[in-house]
């Protein structure tokens, strides 16, 4: 087996004003090329730590992480982030917020014309060709999302980081983008890290659900691999045994073992 | 939180299947909107409309008031004596605005070069308080050492009161007009300088990490994300440093003399002229208020949400 992205032994303290806070401790954990890995555990457990390790925006204080046998020490276009709250750029419309980052990634191998081309196709596959010209604070909180996702996949990345990409969003309209995720992931064959707090996203788009331990000094509890084909029909899944079981299994360790204590 | 599993209670709003399809046709809801719908949205239309036009009444009728309720005050106090009332004033008023461009020799010229004059060196000294503060604010707000650096030398010099500059700026210049210009420079640069550092400042975290993700040049970071983030700020300290810029031009040019409103108020003074005094004050005001106004126009412009 191939080690793709790979984490051995990391740890994470950040320094306080009350002393050291010990975030994360001994996280292990390797991930397959193409492999679908969702992150869960309760609220403060360290997950955007972890997601925020991977992507090189803070670097651990113990253990080390690699990246196709490469340590990860700063951030980079290899790994798009998703963060959790869309951080689109108000001042540039949706084409401009993706183009930014096409154009950070490509400009030196191809032309105007063709950076401009992945930016529509990344605005294609969100399916947001109409809101191209429109400032972020002109669409809905789903589209934001979307341009979100779409500037990540336009960068072609190795990994694709996502921090709670649905979070803020209704049931309807995150159960859509969960499907069209799945459908640009399939296309893509895009190695995937997705934070989350909901279980049944964690169990409809994993290969493996990684369950974390609580705070503090939070590790890697369980993880739990979802045997199930794709592409996964939502419904279908409402009856489907596995499907079920994974996500008692998820439940289990999320409010039996690792009661939150209130 | 739990996620609460599926029961079996059922939602009192709903109704059930069966009974909705053994009925279907008394379903009157959706149907076309009666003759009384309109009425009753006529009349909802007219009610707003009616709002509406006391709403814009009374805009229009309060400037107004206010406006009155000062010229009663001002002519009541004129009546006291010493002050040209409102009908004086206006008599005075014609005559000046009525050759606004004469040229009597250097220091008797009309009221349009006065505000020339005035507005000249306002912008030269405020714009390189301008070409100064703002890379300043810049570097201030993004380097923590320099911050720290500038901050007691700022917080001493900026509540220092403009004319106490211009002795400086005549000693060091050897002129009134550059010592003018140079006492605009110094007390409105500080604005500009404090908002810009904040506004760096505040860029928020989630930017500068789209900055780092994408591995942004410095260059790219400084135009797509720097300095949109920190526009906002940087107009709201120039449209301060404008109102103080034009607050010291009064006061410094009736101690520098020249072609200008504060000497003209300050030659008027000598010649008792009071009328014109107070023309010059609205003048003033007017021309301030433009300012702010034409300014607050152009932030508006770079508001994002
Ligand atoms: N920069 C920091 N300095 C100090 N402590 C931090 C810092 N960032 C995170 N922490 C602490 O580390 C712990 C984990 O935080 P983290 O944001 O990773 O949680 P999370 O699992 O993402 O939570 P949520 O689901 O609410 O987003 C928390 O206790 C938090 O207070
Ligand atoms: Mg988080």
């Amino acid at each position: 087996m191939e080690r793709y992205l790979h984490i051995e032994q990391a740890g994470m303290i950040f320094e306080t004003r009350q002393g050291a806070f010990t975030a994360l401790r001994d996280i292990n954990l390797e991930i397959q090329k193409g492999e679908f890995v969702t992150l869960i555990g309760h609220s403060g457990c360290g997950k955007s730590t972890l997601l925020n390790l991977i992507a090189g925006l803070t670097l651990p204080t113990s253990g080390y992480l690699f990246l196709s046998e490469r340590q990860i020490g700063g951030p980079g276009p290899d790994r798009g982030v998703v963060f959790q709250n869309h951080s689109l750029l108000p001042w540039l419309t949706c084409f401009e917020n993706i183009h930014l980052a096409v154009e950070r990634v490509f400009a030196e191998k191809e032309s105007k014309a063709q950076l401009r081309e992945r930016t529509q196709k990344a605005l294609e596959m969100v399916g947001l060709t109409q809101a191209a010209e429109k400032r972020p604070h002109e669409i809905s909180g789903g589209m934001k999302q979307r341009v979100g996702i779409a500037r990540a996949l336009a960068m072609e990345p190795k990994v694709l980081l996502l921090d709670e990409p649905f979070g803020a969003l209704d049931a309807l309209t995150r159960a859509k983008l969960q499907d069209e995720l799945m459908r640009i992931v399939a296309a893509t064959g895009s190695t995937v890290v997705m934070v989350t707090h909901d279980v049944d996203e964690a169990v409809l788009l994993a290969d493996r659900v990684v369950m974390m331990t609580n705070g503090p000094a939070a590790t890697i509890g369980e993880i739990l691999s979802i045997d199930l084909p794709r592409p996964r029909e939502r419904l279908a899944m409402a009856s489907e045994p596995r499907y079920l079981a994974a996500r008692k299994a998820v439940l289990e360790f999320l409010y039996q073992k690792q009661l939150k204590a209130a | 939180m739990m996620t609460a599993p599926i029961t079996a209670t059922p939602e009192p709003a709903a109704t059930p299947a069966a009974e909705r399809s053994a009925t279907p046709a008394v379903v009157p809801h959706p149907a076309a909107p009666t003759r009384n719908a309109a009425a009753e949205q006529a009349a909802a239309n007219q009610r707003i409309a009616m709002r509406r036009r006391t709403e814009i009444a009374a805009r229009i009728a309060a400037p107004l008031l206010g406006i009155l309720v000062f010229l009663t005050a001002w002519y009541a106090i004129s009546t006291m004596g010493s002050i040209p009332g409102p009908a004086k004033t206006w008599e005075a008023a014609k005559v000046v605005f009525g050759d606004p461009t004469y040229k009597n020799g250097p220091n008797d010229q009309g009221i349009a070069w006065k505000v020339l004059g005035s507005l000249e060196r306002v912008g030269i000294g405020f714009g390189l308080a301008a070409l100064v503060g703002i890379p300043l604010g810049f570097v201030i707000g993004r380097f923590l050492f320099l911050r720290n650096m500038a901050e007691p030398v700022i917080s001493l010099l900026r509540p220092v009161s403009p004319l106490a500059w211009l002795p400086i700026g005549l000693l060091v210049f050897k002129g009134a007009a550059p010592a003018a210009i140079w006492t605009i420079f110094i007390s409105s640069i500080w604005p500009m300088v404090i908002n810009t550092a904040v506004g760096v400042q505040r860029v928020p975290q989630d930017y500068l990490n789209v900055a780092r993700v994408l591995n942004l040049s410095e260059w790219k970071v400084f135009s797509k994300i720097l300095f949109p983030a920190v526009l906002p700020y940087m107009l709201t300290g120039v449209r301060l440093s404008i109102g103080v810029a034009w607050l010291v031009i009064v006061a410094a040019e009736m101690l520098t003399g020249g072609v200008g409103l504060g000497f003209w108020v300050w030659d008027e003074w000598n010649n008792l002229k009071v009328e014109n005094i107070i023309i010059a004050i609205f003048v003033i005001g007017i021309i301030g208020l433009a300012l702010e106004y034409t300014l607050l126009m152009i932030a508006k412009r770079w508001q994002y949400d």
